[in-house]
């Protein structure tokens, strides 16, 4: 078993601005492990501008804010960045077992920062009846997709929530050449941020409805239409409001929940309704040690703040180890 | 006459009010900062807009590399812009802001590389 004095899950934007951080604040031996081939995390997906506004004090888009966190780490010998790493196992003790090609290791920290992130909520998760055909994604799943993959997966789009992924799906969609016929809310305002509203609805003509919820989705192999009903104020059906879109895709954004499996089956308290860590003081959890942050501590709007607050977890890591020596 | 706009340059997203005189603005008002003041005026006479895609690559591990437009580009030339996205295609390595297409639809605009690329 390899002894490390900080493991790091995660090489998004969390995990290497804690990464940095920790180095910064004394700690210099840092394995980070990151399951995809790339650093960078959702932000190699998250191809808009509107990032850095406030870390940068510049507008970027997604790659180009991950790129400096890229550079950063890269540049520092002491972070020992191990790809096509997926964590599988976490004790109590924060003996950490990953997996690589071709490799099983286990590792045990001193103290460990996990920066997982989040994951989307699903159709599932908000009970859309109907068949259950192709067509229906996660809005970022479709954005990993288009702008990785470079794969469009459908032509005729339905965007239910108005996140802001969601939302950016809806220009993405049309700059394609596909066709976005709606954007349903069940709220009466959006859950995004409203300039996403303004640049990747308004600005296409797409008409968005507030209020109203997709009733059910037809279709036997590939998604063929929707029906939407307006909800009152207590998000009963308006009887009578009832319409249908025709449509071969769906996509899904409404919300994101913490990934936090691996504290879990560590002993770490986690809240049921938030899936975030119970926690009394930010990146902390209820093992000594034992840190998280960005979007698996708590989902943020904007990349800034999980940034500045990672860079806390890696100053919380280094002062840990300094208390055990 | 007087529009209503929500401004678009960072999350906040300030409501503002523009007052326009013969398709000018000459009051700017509920902006919380400069860059407010300017992208109400600029909304009103010219909206422009950052355009940003991915193109697909040959012969790279990267199958698509991400791109944006250097400057904000006219909001009406935006789908005109995605035909020249589309057509194009890069086979060497790219450092971020590294020039794809020099003058995109004729904006005089350069698309660039948001994301490196290289052959490894």
């Amino acid at each position: 078993m390899v002894e490390r004095d900080l493991v790091i899950v995660g090489g998004g934007p969390a995990g290497m601005a804690a990464a940095v951080s920790a180095y910064e604040n004394g700690v210099k031996d840092i394995l980070l492990l990151e399951r995809d081939q790339h650093l960078g995390g959702i932000l190699n997906q998250c191809i808009h501008p509107g990032f850095g506004i406030d870390y940068f004090n510049e507008i970027l888009t997604g790659p180009e804010y991950a790129d400096r966190f890229i550079k950063k780490t890269e540049s520092i010998p002491q972070i020992d960045v191990s790809l096509q790493s997926f964590a599988v196992h976490l004790e109590n003790d924060k003996t950490l077992t990953y997996i690589k090609p071709g490799k099983l290791e286990i590792v045990r920290p001193k103290t460990i920062i996990m920066a997982t992130g989040c994951r989307e909520r699903t159709r599932e998760m908000i009970h859309i009846p109907g068949t259950r055909p192709s067509g229906v994604f996660p809005a970022g799943l479709a954005q990993k997709l288009i702008n990785i993959e470079g794969l469009l997966p459908g032509k005729d789009a339905v965007i239910v929530g108005s996140g802001d992924i969601g939302l950016i799906m809806a220009r993405r969609f049309l700059l394609e050449g596909a066709r976005v016929k709606a954007v349903i809310e069940i709220q009466k305002e959006t859950r995004g941020l409203k300039r996403n509203v303004v640049q990747c609805v308004e600005d296409f003509g797409t008409p968005l409805y507030y209020g109203h919820k997709v009733s059910d989705i037809y279709g036997k192999d590939r998604v063929e239409k929707i029906r939407v009903v307006k909800v009152d104020e207590n998000f009963a059906d308006v009887p009578g409001s009832e319409f249908e879109i025709e449509c071969d895709t769906v996509l899904i954004s409404v919300g994101l929940i913490p990934e936090n499996e691996l504290i879990e089956m560590a002993g770490v308290a986690v809240d049921k309704s938030t899936n975030s860590p119970v926690s009394e003081e930010l990146n902390k959890t209820s093992i000594p040690g034992l840190f998280v942050c960005g979007n698996s501590y708590k989902v943020y709007d904007i990349v800034d703040s999980v940034s500045r607050d990672s860079v806390i977890a890696g100053r919380l890591a280094a002062e840990y180890l300094k208390g055990l020596k | 006459m007087k529009n209503q706009l929500t401004c678009i340059e960072c999350p906040a997203g300030c409501a503002i009010s523009v007052t326009i005189e013969n398709g000018k603005v000459v009051k700017v008002e509920g902006n919380k900062c400069a860059k407010g003041e300017a992208y109400a005026i600029t909304e009103i006479e010219n909206p422009v807009r950052i355009l940003t895609s991915t193109v697909l690559t040959k012969d790279m591990p990267l199958k698509m590399v991400p791109v944006k437009t250097s400057a904000p580009i006219p909001k009406g030339r935006m789908f005109e812009a995605m035909e020249e996205v589309k057509r194009v295609r890069v086979s060497g390595p790219l450092k971020v802001g590294e020039t794809i297409i020099p003058d995109i639809a004729g904006t005089g605009v350069a698309l660039v590389a948001t994301r490196e690329l290289t052959k490894s």
